[in-house]
């Protein structure tokens, strides 16, 4: 079988289309590589779905620890304390769990049936998790950066005659963008390493749809050799880690390009943001 | 474990729930909180040991020595940690038996990797098939610690860097000034004062250590995870204790326990900072001195 058929075959195997069997014995290089990058379409759905909508719940929650109201401050420092302060393999377990407990019939509100098996599927719990700890994580950074916008900002914008959500989105939420972003870029890459948990972690992989992870490990306990398939899955990840730095440096010449050349801030990447 | 949990049958409520929490599986359960702070314990100073001899590499003069510490603590910042955890103890165990192989029988032929098989003689084995359960159980465990010693002692490696990079260079200046040597100046002053720089990245370290520890349940350790599914799952009248499935309630009560984990940790930390920033020539350090 030559390679163009083995793509063919299992290029987008971990959706479903194309052969249905996975190949049982004389494992190729090429059936490895094509495997593992079909499976990296998971990683890049769940990765992108979960920094997408985890910014915006992000925003409002950093808004909400920062608020002065007792009533809105409890529940976000709660919010962030509880999905930071656990492993996200535990709330992998425990949402799951949580997920198959829902009547199969689905639950009744105001007379409609809502159907809830969709959510013991790895492409909605799990992305629902990833979701909630992103928002949490960069909540936490949002925070941070919001404390941190220079009073003198805040001035300027309250002697210009900004208030309320105009001012908030001109001033506060940019300046807030521009503080948090080489952090963020941080969350970002990890948010996408973090993936790879999904299929080890109760969810299971529905007709061998898994990400690249799932296999990856498929390959190394099928042909006991692990020195082939994880150093594919780890050049995957460096070529995806190279993308997200790139596309999150653009975004931060954009936020930084009102300031003079010597005050831009540098993306550094930091190690200190694993789950 | 108590007389009147003789019967589990005939108990009702809170006695039944006493006599189930009480039993030999339950206590097993308890048993592997122990394996998961042991396994913290065990991994925080080897991975700094591993991190210190990753960032003392870094450092070198010698140019393929520098190379290899660099690749080591860059490997951590585009690979997903958990896949360090599939492969390295996989990686390690065949590493080993392969060197055993190779000392243990010399007059074996066949190749080691026929097809889809990895071969070694017998005598190679590790541990030997006739050994006892525990020592495959320990061999496990030690094969998961070191997993978490190569991949946080790589996290560790590039704190430790950044730490030694921003002690000030008038103290090292100072000690060559007054005669020491590179190697002395290296071990009286810098070492001594990077502490207070690596800190708030080695707690945060700390912090992702604690979180990583459910990996184990990926490594084959029968760790908390491993018997909350267990003990969890339904169990049918053929079972003393029948119930439905309780994982929730389990993975609720792991849930508890990290956090209460994180949260002591936090307090510990913050206490430690204080203290180590003492008498430094820092910030912290100087404000310090101001209040006293």
């Amino acid at each position: 079988m030559s390679c163009l058929q083995t793509i063919q075959d299992y290029g987008l195997r971990s959706v479903g289309i194309g052969e249905r069997l996975l190949p049982k014995s004389d494992f190729t290089l090429c059936e490895q590589f094509t495997l593992i990058g079909s499976g990296m379409i998971w990683n890049i759905y769940f990765g992108l779905f979960a920094l997408a909508t985890g910014f915006f719940l992000a925003t409002a929650i950093a808004v909400g620890k920062g608020s002065q109201t007792w009533l809105i401050r409890k529940p976000a420092e709660w919010f962030i304390f509880i999905f930071r302060g656990s492993p996200l393999f535990i709330q992998f377990f425990l949402a799951y769990e949580t997920f198959v407990l829902l009547p199969r019939a689905g639950v009744e509100v105001l007379g409609f049936t809502v159907a809830t098996s969709w959510l013991t599927k790895a492409w909605a719990g799990a992305l629902l998790v990833l979701f909630l700890n992103t928002a949490a994580y960069t909540g936490e950074i949002f925070y941070g950066a919001l404390r941190s916008i220079p009073k003198g900002d805040l001035e300027a914008a309250d002697a210009y005659g900004f208030s309320g959500w105009h001012k908030f989105r001109k001033i506060t939420w940019p300046t807030m963008l521009r503080l948090a972003w080489p952090a963020y870029t941080n969350e970002a890459i990890f948010l996408f390493h973090a993936t790879t948990l999904v299929y080890f972690s109760g969810f299971p992989a529905w007709r061998q749809k898994g990400d690249a992870l799932y296999y990856a490990s498929y390959f190394a306990d099928k042909t006991f050799n692990p020195f082939i398939p994880y150093p594919i899955l780890a050049g995957y990840f460096i070529a995806l880690t190279l993308v997200i730095v790139g596309t999150f440096g653009l975004i931060n010449k954009r936020l930084n390009r009102h300031l003079p050349q010597e005050q831009r801030r540098k993306i550094r990447l930091r190690l200190n943001l694993v789950r | 474990m108590f007389n009147s949990c003789a019967d589990p049958a005939s108990l009702e409520g809170l006695s039944w729930l006493l006599c189930y929490l009480t039993t030999g599986k339950h206590m097993l359960f308890y048993g592997s909180f122990l394996v998961v702070i042991a396994l913290m314990l065990i991994t925080a100073p080897t991975a700094l040991l591993f991190g210190f001899g990753g960032a003392m590499a870094a450092r070198s003069h010698l140019l393929p020595l520098r190379w290899l510490g660099k690749a080591y603590t860059s490997m951590v910042r585009g690979i997903p940690d958990i896949a360090f955890f599939l492969f390295v103890p996989f990686a390690l165990d065949q590493g080993f038996e392969y060197l055993r192989h190779k000392v243990k029988c010399p007059d074996w032929d066949t190749p080691v990797r026929q097809g889809n098989d990895f071969v070694v003689c017998a005598q190679a084995k590790l541990p030997l098939s006739s050994s006892p359960q525990w020592m495959h159980e320990a061999y496990g465990f030690s094969l998961a610690v070191l997993a978490f010693a190569v991949v946080f002692g790589a996290f560790a490696a590039n704190v430790i860097y950044g730490a030694m990079q921003a002690v000030p260079r008038s103290q090292m200046e100072t000690a060559e000034a007054y005669g020491m040597s590179r190697r002395q100046a290296f071990w009286r002053i810098l070492v001594p004062q990077m502490w207070v720089f690596a800190l708030p990245g080695l707690s945060n370290l700390w912090m992702i250590l604690i979180k990583a520890t459910p990996l184990l349940f990926l490594l084959g350790v029968e760790d908390i995870v491993y018997w909350a599914r267990e003990l969890g799952g339904s169990k049918t009248s053929a079972y003393a204790y029948p119930h439905p499935d309780w994982r929730l309630w389990y993975f609720i009560g792991l849930l508890a326990f990290y956090l209460s984990l994180t949260k002591l940790s936090e307090l510990v930390l913050t206490r430690l900072t204080r203290r180590l920033s003492h008498g430094q020539a820092t910030m912290a350090g100087e404000a310090q001195r101001r209040t006293a």
